[in-house]
Parts: C-alpha cells; sequence; structure tokens
C-alpha cells in the first residue's frame, strides 16, 4: 500500500520530534493551561488558545503545536468537573454531561462519575488519535460527500432527540424544544440580516442570546438555587459512598459503549460545519435507546456519563480532519488554532497533509499523549475533588455565582450579559419547576440556527438543481447518506416515543393547585405568539419562514397543552409542580429569596462594577446566609476577591463596569 | 509551479519596495519617538470580532511585533470586542478617550461597509478617529474550468444563459462587490446567504454545490490555487487593484489575470461608466485596497500618531518582514502616514450617488432594507 508506505515512516519521524524533552516539556504545559482553563465554565478553548498565541510567533513548530493542541485536547475532559460536580454544563461539548453525572454527584457518587468520564474521555480521545492517522490520508472525498442536505439531516437527527429526552408528556418536550427554537432565532437572521425580536435601539439582542449564557442559565442557576435553599452538601448523605476505582470498573463494564459513542464522536466531528455542540446529545440520545434498563437514566446512571463523555474527546480528534485538510475551522478553538499554525510558518489545507506529513502527524502524537496525561491527571485528582460536594453548599454558592457571573460576561462583555443570564436562569427555574424537558429547550437553542441555514441553504440549491431536471435534483436531496441518516433518525424518533417516558421522569410527580402551572403554560403561549407575529412581519422571505413555522407548530403545541390543562383535574401528573414536592416544598429557603442573592449580585454590579460587587456581595451573604464568623467571612471573601482578579489578569479579561464608572475612572480591576 | 513562485516573488518585491518607499519619504517621523515611552504599560489592540476570523489572525500578527518595535517595549495584547457583525465593538471605540497610546483599534472591510451604507446601527464615525495602518487585499472569482471555458476570450455574454449559484456570507457583507460585479456582467448569480467565512463558500464550490466563488488574495493563493493545478477550477477574473492615479489595473499578485474592469470592457452588457461602475467602483476600493485599518483614539496627539507610525516602519522595513506576512496576510502592501491616510479616504468616502445605487438595489434584487 502507498498509503502505509508513506505514512508509516513519517508517523515514525512525528514519535522522535515530539519525544524531545523541550516538546514534551510544551506538550505538559498546554495539558496544564488546558485543564486549568477547561475547568472554568464558560472558558473553553479559545480563552486557552488566545492566551499561548503571543508566544507563538517564532516558536519551533512542533513545541507550538504540541503546546497547542495539548491545551486544546484536554479542554473536554477537564469541564468534566463543572458538569458532574456542580451541574454547571462546563462547556458545550459537556451539557449531556449534566444530565446524569450531577446526579450521581448529589448520590455521594461523584469519584465514581469523574473517573468513569475521564478514562470515558481518554479512551475517546485515543480513538480519535487513531482515527486522525489513517482518516487524514484519505478523508478528502468522504468529507466532500457531505453536502447540505447531508448536513441538514444530522441536524434533523439531533432535534431527534428531543423525542428520547421529552419527558413524561411528549408534548411538554415539544413545547420545550420549540420555545428552544424560537429563543435560537432571537436577533439578526443568518440570511438577510433582518430583525427578529429585536431592535435596532437594543443592540445586545441583535446577537442573539449566546449558547453559554442559555447553558448557565437553563442547567446551572436552576440546580444551584434548588441545592442552596437546602444548605447542606451537594452530596446526600455527606460523603463519598463510591470511589474512584468504581468508575474505572464502570467504564470497562460498558466498554462497547464507549467504543461507540468514541465513533460517533469522530463521525460527527469529521464533517466541518456541525461544529461540536451536537455530539454529545446524539451520543447521549443513542446511549439512552440503546440501554434495555433506561429507569435510571437522568437521575444518576453512569452509562449516562460514559456515552457522551467518550464522544467529546473523539470530536477533537475527528474535528481535526477538515481543519487540516481543507484549512476550514470546524469550530472556534480550531479556527483559533489555525491561526496559531499560521503563526509558526505553516497552512493547515492539502499542502500541509502532503509535503509536511511529519509535521501534521506530530498533532496526532500530541493529541494522544496530551489525552493521556490529562485524563491521567484528572483520574488522580477525582477522588480529592470529589470532595467538594461533601462540603456545606451555602459556602461554596457564592463563589459559583461569581464564577458564572464572569463567564456569562464573557461573551459580550456588556451588563446585557447579565441580565440576559437572569432572565434565561428565571426561564430554567421555571422548566424545572412545572417538568418542561431542559435538555429539549437546549437542544432546540443549539440547533436552531444551523437548522434555520441549512434548511434555507439546501432549499435553495435543490430548487435551482430541480429548474435544470427533476432527475438532478432527486439525486441532490435523495443522496444514499441522506436516506441512511433519514432512516437512523426515524428509528431514533420511534424509540423515543415508545420509551421516552422512563427518562427524565419522576414516577409519580407532585401536584398542587391548576393555578401556577397554567399561568407559566399561558406566559409561554403568549411568547411564542408575540415571536410569531413579529416574524410573520419580516418581508424578506429567508428570515421569516423558519421562525414562522417552527412558531406555528409550538403554538399549536402549546394551544393543545393548554386546552388539556384545563380539562384535566388537578392531580393529573400535566400539573407537575416541584414546588409542591418534598424536596423543594420543604426546603429551609425560598426560591425567590434565594435567586434574589444572585440578583442582589448583579444589581450591585450594575452600580458599582463587578470587583466591589462581588466584595460587598460575599461579606454580605457569607455573614447573613451562611452565618460564617467575620474572620471566616473575610478570608473567604479575599480569596474569592483575590481569586477573581487573578483569574481576570491572567486572561486580560475585563470585570463587569457599573454606573459608577461611567463618572469616575478608576484603576484596573475595579474598572 | 513555476509560474506561483514567479507571482509571489513579484509580489513580495513590491511589497518591499512599498515599505522601504513609506520608511524613506518620511523624514519627519524618521528620528525620536517625540518623546513617547511605552514602557511598562500595556497596549490593548481592540478587534470587534470574535477570536475566530481573518482580522484576529491580522491582529495577532502585528502585535507582538509592535510590541518589539514600540519604544519601551510595552505588552501589546490584542482584546476582542465581537458584535453585531463588528458595528458594536466600533460603537465602543467611538466613545474611548484613552489618549495615551495604550489602546489601538483594527476595522476590516465589514466595519466599513455599514457606515457606508447608513446602517441604523452605526454610531461611530470613522473620521474621528486617527490611522496609522492600512493594509489592503484583493480578490480573484474563479469558476469550474468547463463554465470557465465558455467565455468568448474576456467576454462574458456566453456565461448569460447559466444558472450560478455561490455561497455568501450577506447581501450588505464585502460579498457585495462580488454580486453586483457579476450582474454587472449580465450573469444570472444566486447567492446562498448565511455561511459563516468565504472558507465555507469555497467548500461548497468544492462539493460541487455552488458553481462560482471567490476569494480574497491570500486564500486563492493558499488554497484555490492548488484546485486549479489539479484541473478542479479556472480563474474568471481578479477584481483588480488599485493605481496612484486611482485608477483599477490588474492586481500585481496575479498579473497574468485580467481585472474586473478589463472583463467588464469585453462584456457588451456591461460599462465602465455610469452608476453602476461608480459604485462597484467605489466599494470594491472599501472593501479591498484599504480592507484594514489599525486606529488610534480621536484625542491622541500627533507625536503618538509618529511613534506608531515609525513603529510601524520599522516593522514592515524588518528583513523579514515580506517572508512572514506572506503566509498571514498575504502580499499586498502595508501603508502607513500618507499611505494610509490616501487609502483612508479612499475607504471611507463613497459618492451619494453609489451609496444611493447600492441600497436601491440592495432593496431590489434581494429585499434587504436597511432601515
Amino acid at each position: 500500500m502507498d498509503l502505509v508506505a508513506t505514512a508509516l515512516p513519517a508517523l515514525g519521524e512525528a514519535f522522535a520530534l515530539i519525544l524531545q524533552p523541550q516538546q514534551l516539556m510544551y506538550l505538559a504545559i498546554g495539558v496544564l493551561l488546558g485543564l486549568s482553563v477547561g475547568v472554568f465554565p464558560g472558558l473553553g478553548g479559545i480563552a486557552g488558545l488566545s492566551l499561548v498565541l503571543p508566544f507563538m510567533f517564532g516558536m519551533d513548530p512542533v513545541s507550538g503545536l504540541a503546546l497547542m493542541v495539548g491545551l486544546i485536547a484536554v479542554v473536554p475532559t477537564s469541564d468534566t468537573f463543572a458538569s458532574v460536580l456542580l451541574g454547571i454544563p462546563g462547556s458545550t461539548a459537556s451539557q449531556a454531561t449534566v444530565l446524569d453525572g450531577f446526579p450521581l454527584a448529589k448520590k455521594g457518587e461523584a469519584a465514581r462519575a469523574l473517573s468513569a468520564a475521564f478514562v470515558s474521555s481518554l479512551f475517546g480521545g485515543l480513538l480519535g488519535a487513531i482515527v486522525l492517522t489513517g482518516f487524514i490520508l484519505i478523508a478528502r472525498p468522504i468529507i466532500l460527500a457531505f453536502g447540505l442536505p447531508e448536513m441538514l439531516m444530522v441536524t434533523v437527527l439531533g432535534l431527534s432527540m428531543v423525542a428520547i429526552l421529552a419527558g413524561r408528556i411528549p408534548l411538554k418536550g415539544v413545547v420545550a424544544a420549540g420555545l428552544g427554537l424560537m429563543v435560537g432565532t432571537i436577533g439578526e437572521a443568518p440570511a438577510g440580516g433582518s430583525l427578529r425580536m429585536s431592535t435596532y435601539d437594543m443592540p445586545y439582542m441583535m446577537d442573539g442570546l449566546s449558547l453559554v449564557i442559555v447553558g448557565l442559565g437553563i442547567f446551572a442557576i436552576p440546580e444551584i438555587v434548588a441545592l442552596l435553599r437546602q444548605d447542606r452538601a451537594i452530596s446526600k448523605s455527606g460523603d463519598l459512598g463510591k470511589g474512584w476505582v468504581d468508575g474505572l470498573r464502570d467504564w470497562f463494564k460498558n466498554i462497547w459503549l464507549s467504543v461507540k459513542c468514541s465513533a460517533i464522536g469522530v463521525l460527527v466531528g469529521v464533517i466541518p460545519g456541525l461544529g461540536g455542540s451536537v455530539v454529545d446529545w446524539i451520543a447521549y440520545g443513542f446511549t439512552v435507546q440503546s440501554s434495555k434498563d433506561k429507569s435510571q437514566f437522568g437521575k444518576g446512571d453512569i452509562r449516562g456519563v460514559i456515552g457522551p463523555e467518550s464522544s467529546n474527546n473523539a470530536k477533537e480528534g475527528g474535528g481535526l480532519v477538515p481543519t487540516l485538510i481543507f484549512g476550514i475551522p470546524g469550530s472556534g478553538s480550531m479556527a483559533v488554532f489555525l491561526g496559531g499554525i499560521a503563526l509558526l510558518g505553516y497552512d493547515a489545507g492539502p499542502h500541509m497533509v502532503r509535503h509536511n506529513l511529519d509535521i501534521t502527524y506530530t498533532i496526532v502524537w500530541s493529541l494522544a499523549l496530551a489525552n493521556v496525561i490529562g485524563a491521567g491527571l484528572c483520574i488522580l485528582l477525582s477522588g480529592q475533588i470529589a470532595r467538594l460536594t461533601t462540603i456545606r453548599f451555602t459556602l461554596v454558592a457564592p463563589f459559583l455565582f461569581t464564577i458564572i457571573a464572569f463567564a456569562a460576561f464573557q461573551s459580550r462583555q456588556s451588563l446585557g450579559d447579565l441580565v440576559a443570564l437572569m432572565a434565561v436562569g428565571a426561564l430554567g427555574i421555571f422548566l424545572r419547576r412545572f417538568e418542561f424537558s431542559r435538555p429539549a429547550f437546549l437542544i432546540g437553542f443549539v440547533l436552531s440556527a444551523q437548522a434555520e441555514t441549512f434548511t434555507n441553504m439546501a432549499n435553495q440549491i435543490a430548487s435551482s438543481r430541480f429548474r435544470r431536471s427533476f432527475e438532478e435534483g432527486m439525486e441532490y436531496v435523495a443522496s444514499p447518506i441522506v436516506l441512511i441518516i433519514l432512516l437512523l433518525t426515524v428509528v431514533s424518533v420511534i424509540i423515543g416515543i415508545r420509551q421516552g417516558k422512563q427518562v427524565l421522569g419522576r414516577d409519580d410527580p407532585p401536584t398542587g393547585t391548576k393555578r401556577a402551572p397554567l399561568a407559566f403554560m399561558l406566559a409561554v403561549t403568549f411568547y411564542v405568539a408575540f415571536a410569531w407575529v413579529n416574524a410573520l412581519q419580516i418581508s424578506y422571505f429567508g428570515d421569516k419562514v423558519f421562525p414562522v413555522a417552527v412558531g406555528t407548530v409550538t403554538l399549536i403545541g402549546c394551544i393543545v397543552l393548554l386546552i388539556r390543562m384545563i380539562r384535566a383535574p388537578e392531580t393529573d401528573s400535566i400539573f407537575a409542580d416541584m414546588e409542591k414536592g418534598d424536596e423543594d416544598g420543604s426546603a429551609p429557603h425560598g426560591l425567590w429569596s434565594t435567586l434574589a442573592w444572585f440578583g442582589f449580585l448583579l444589581l450591585l454590579s450594575s452600580l458599582l462594577g463587578f470587583i466591589l460587587a462581588l466584595g460587598i456581595f460575599l461579606v454580605t451573604f457569607l455573614r447573613m446566609r451562611a452565618g460564617a464568623t467575620w474572620t471566616r467571612t473575610l478570608i473567604l471573601t479575599a480569596f474569592g476577591v483575590g481569586f477573581m482578579c487573578f483569574l481576570g489578569g491572567v486572561l486580560g479579561r475585563d470585570f463587569p463596569p457599573g454606573l459608577l464608572q461611567e463618572y469616575i475612572d478608576l484603576p484596573w480591576p475595579l474598572t | 509551479m513555476t509560474e506561483k513562485t514567479t507571482t509571489r516573488r513579484t509580489a513580495l518585491t513590491l511589497c518591499a519596495a512599498a515599505g522601504l518607499a513609506v520608511a524613506s519619504v518620511n523624514p519627519a517621523v524618521a528620528g525620536g519617538h517625540g518623546g513617547v515611552d511605552l514602557s511598562g504599560e500595556t497596549v490593548e489592540y481592540v478587534i470587534p470580532f470574535s477570536e475566530s476570523g481573518g482580522s484576529a489572525r491580522w491582529a495577532n500578527f502585528f502585535a507582538p511585533l509592535l510590541s518589539e518595535h514600540l519604544p519601551g517595549n510595552p505588552t501589546v495584547v490584542v482584546r476582542y470586542r465581537p458584535g453585531a457583525g463588528s458595528t458594536s465593538g466600533a460603537n465602543w471605540f467611538q466613545e474611548q478617550t484613552t489618549d495615551d497610546g495604550t489602546l489601538i483599534f483594527g476595522t476590516s472591510g465589514s466595519t466599513q461597509f455599514p457606515y457606508l451604507l447608513g446602517d441604523p446601527r452605526v454610531r461611530y464615525e470613522y473620521k474621528d478617529w486617527r490611522v496609522v495602518l492600512a493594509s489592503g487585499t484583493g480578490g480573484v472569482a474563479y469558476l469550474p474550468p468547463e463554465l470557465a471555458g465558455m467565455m468568448d476570450g474576456l467576454d462574458a455574454t456566453p456565461l448569460a444563459d447559466t444558472d450560478f449559484i455561490w455561497g455568501s456570507q450577506g447581501a450588505t457583507r464585502l460579498d457585495l462587490v462580488a454580486n453586483l460585479g457579476w450582474e454587472m456582467l449580465g450573469m444570472n448569480v444566486e447567492p446562498v446567504f448565511g455561511i459563516k467565512g468565504r472558507g465555507d463558500g469555497r467548500l461548497m464550490f468544492e462539493r460541487g454545490e455552488a458553481n462560482i466563488d471567490y476569494q480574497t488574495s491570500s486564500a486563492f493563493l493558499k488554497s484555490v490555487q492548488p484546485m486549479v493545478e489539479g484541473g478542479l477550477a479556472a480563474p474568471m477574473m481578479s477584481w483588480g487593484a488599485l493605481d496612484a492615479d486611482g485608477n483599477i489595473v490588474r492586481d500585481p499578485t496575479f498579473p497574468e489575470m485580467p481585472s474586473f474592469k478589463e472583463v467588464c470592457e469585453a462584456t457588451p452588457a456591461c460599462e465602465t461608466s455610469g452608476d453602476a461602475w461608480e459604485a462597484w467602483k467605489a466599494f470594491f476600493i472599501a472593501g479591498f485596497p484599504a480592507q484594514k485599518m489599525i486606529f488610534l483614539p480621536g484625542s491622541a496627539s500627533d507625536d503618538l500618531v509618529a511613534t506608531y507610525t515609525q513603529a510601524l516602519n520599522d516593522i514592515i522595513a524588518r528583513d523579514d518582514f515580506a517572508e512572514m506576512s506572506a503566509a498571514t496576510l498575504g502580499v499586498y502592501p502595508q501603508m502607513t502616514d500618507s499611505g494610509a491616510k490616501a487609502a483612508f479616504t479612499l475607504a471611507t468616502e463613497v459618492p451619494d450617488s453609489a451609496k444611493a445605487y447600492v441600497v436601491e438595489w440592495l432593496q431590489d434584487r434581494y429585499g434587504v432594507s436597511l432601515n
């Protein structure tokens, strides 16, 4: 084989290049940086790469690549900490991990969940690297076979996961997903730039809501608020039941699941234009569908951690294939990576793969080694870090609020970020309270923009082909790949509808009066109707058709649900209301007073700027809510403020300014 | 292959010559630094885009060089303020009064076009700012070889009956130049809006979903040239370049390719005078020969402008500059001082008639309204 003859020596040379002390050192630095950055929700590969980019210029290429690849490779490893321990989706790649990872932490099995996640990550990462090795030489025609109709179908396959994650009442899941899709259309339309649910007078809304803010608002804020009301540790028993060795054993028992989900990760990662945001949902949906006993999903099933975590590291290897072959980035961090490669004096593209195969393969080796080092470190640390779940949560929460606010502010660097976070957080709290599927909402939101773009573009090209001849049109829209994915989608929906009721729903939900659930349902209906009318008024057809179509379906869903609500008795599970249940209903602290603490931090920030506000917030919270002693309060406050300044300083980020800063010029970090 | 090398060498020479010329005609600046010392300071190099675009690449190329050549060797960090297609970052810069040299701002064609078109979001005024660098580029339109073969020499009339499709970033973006140009040639080109970058458009072309495309020069050299050599694509024309008198001539990077002006002259449907031509030319100039610029805030002193000009001249005069910049910026002149000012004027002033023509055309042709 000619391919093997070229590939093997290059692979060997690359191995020799990377196994130099200096290169290994840079790789280790990259891994450590990647782990540190990845731990913080909202900061990921892009933030980390921007940090090292200034040093790229003039660096030895192999060292530079080792540094960058080491960093990228482990971000989806370490973001698992936040997902599992705190219920905060660390990045878009580990949203699905939250669904089962966090319930495991609450059961006191955080160490087990973490080590299972890390070993899955490691496995996925290695598989990704292996695939990259061979695939990069032959992948070109395969990638070119994925045109717009194929990408649209993969997006639809992602959306079909809503069926299995819809919860007990499928219609509620449909409404949640529809609402997510509608919220995803807010802002400037991708095709014609028409404005939807926003005006030129409110520039913030024109870019829509960012994924980081929606992820934090929908998952993190409701969970943190719910936990904070309990005034105990995350782990219900207050200690760690199962250790990290159990996690390794769990992974080994489910090794085939890990193999399959890694393969999914590589495949989806290879298709340029999809990005990583669907991978974990498809993997999670697949995990649930292919499992016999579904009763524990959403309540702490270890397989729900192994599936998505195997896929999200594998995706990085897959994502490098189009990045290197075509020089086209599959994600934001890949784009920065390409910029870094250019600074090292290379240009990603067919040229580099053909003529610098040894350099290209150092990327593969770096990827594999980084995964081993990163996951190894994380597994060793997981037992210790998992102890976080045994600390009284009231002492942890203010720092989480801080980190979430900081993470949200990174998306647009405006106070609007904090307002948006608060608004989405409130929505998340209601979705949780009334048992609307939050994963369904998030899947809708994540896929909204690409579903719209791909539909519009594929439609435009298809109609031009059909104008030429019917055969040519059919050949375009009904390619074998499209038909296969279509079949998968149909199967996925059927399995989902049949068995979805067992997932993510409690057996017997608490219900109260009709009033609260009905009021929320009316509010949702009103929003969807308003957005629908708003979309109808757009003049440019391409910008109008998607929100109108989705809005129509969602609105019908809302109305049917409302009719069912009016007819059903108060005790029907359609009126699920967590406030009436044991856990939330009997919590020592109220919902709104707890959320108000977070609101207090945001309000203070808008007046005094973030850092000053943070100091005041931490002191008040720790004294009044947590009842800490003055000494402890002051030490923790100093630690919190100091840490934020350190983080902002190192990453070169600003903090939200307030009204005060409008009038007085203050030195950094108070600006 | 030899042809490509020659092209690149010619362009490199040109680039170096331009740099030397600017450095030498500028004796007033060539002396000291006007007393400006930035040692221990951190210069924020703000761009109104995200970390992942071409502007980020451009800024990250210049940042370490500026750090090396500014007096006192300050730390130069690139800050990103994306939003609303760069208008929100530019609106932010408009309000800044940091005049100690620790703030510079980089713009691109995407910042210029909304400004020129009177986009309601624009609250910034280019003329308030002080330009210190202008980086140019060019663009090349290309076709599948069989369609390129249909052209009658330079006459594009035989292409009039073909249905063309291409991936475009948006009607009001830089792609406006291509859309308007092809339409002037009487071609029926349907833009498929909504792609995220020109690389995605190229991929559509490679997949056969699009049958026409254009790329900026560096992307063309890097990614399309191999396709041309492999018989998968054929260049149709370059947009051209601007000579010292403001005429559109052949792009020095692609001297063997006809410019859009030549193709237009050879095609009966197209005219190199009148409203359409003036509008195309105005927006071409705004989008390509002065595509990216570095600004100091309006309140910056002459000393400061001179300091930055000097530092940039030093960068351009480096022996290794041409080689380094070829990979990241493409082989185009980097203009400072009077060159930058001239480019700035061309890029930010469009005759009212040209503006009115484009606004109306966008409305009629694509239903895109700018109010």
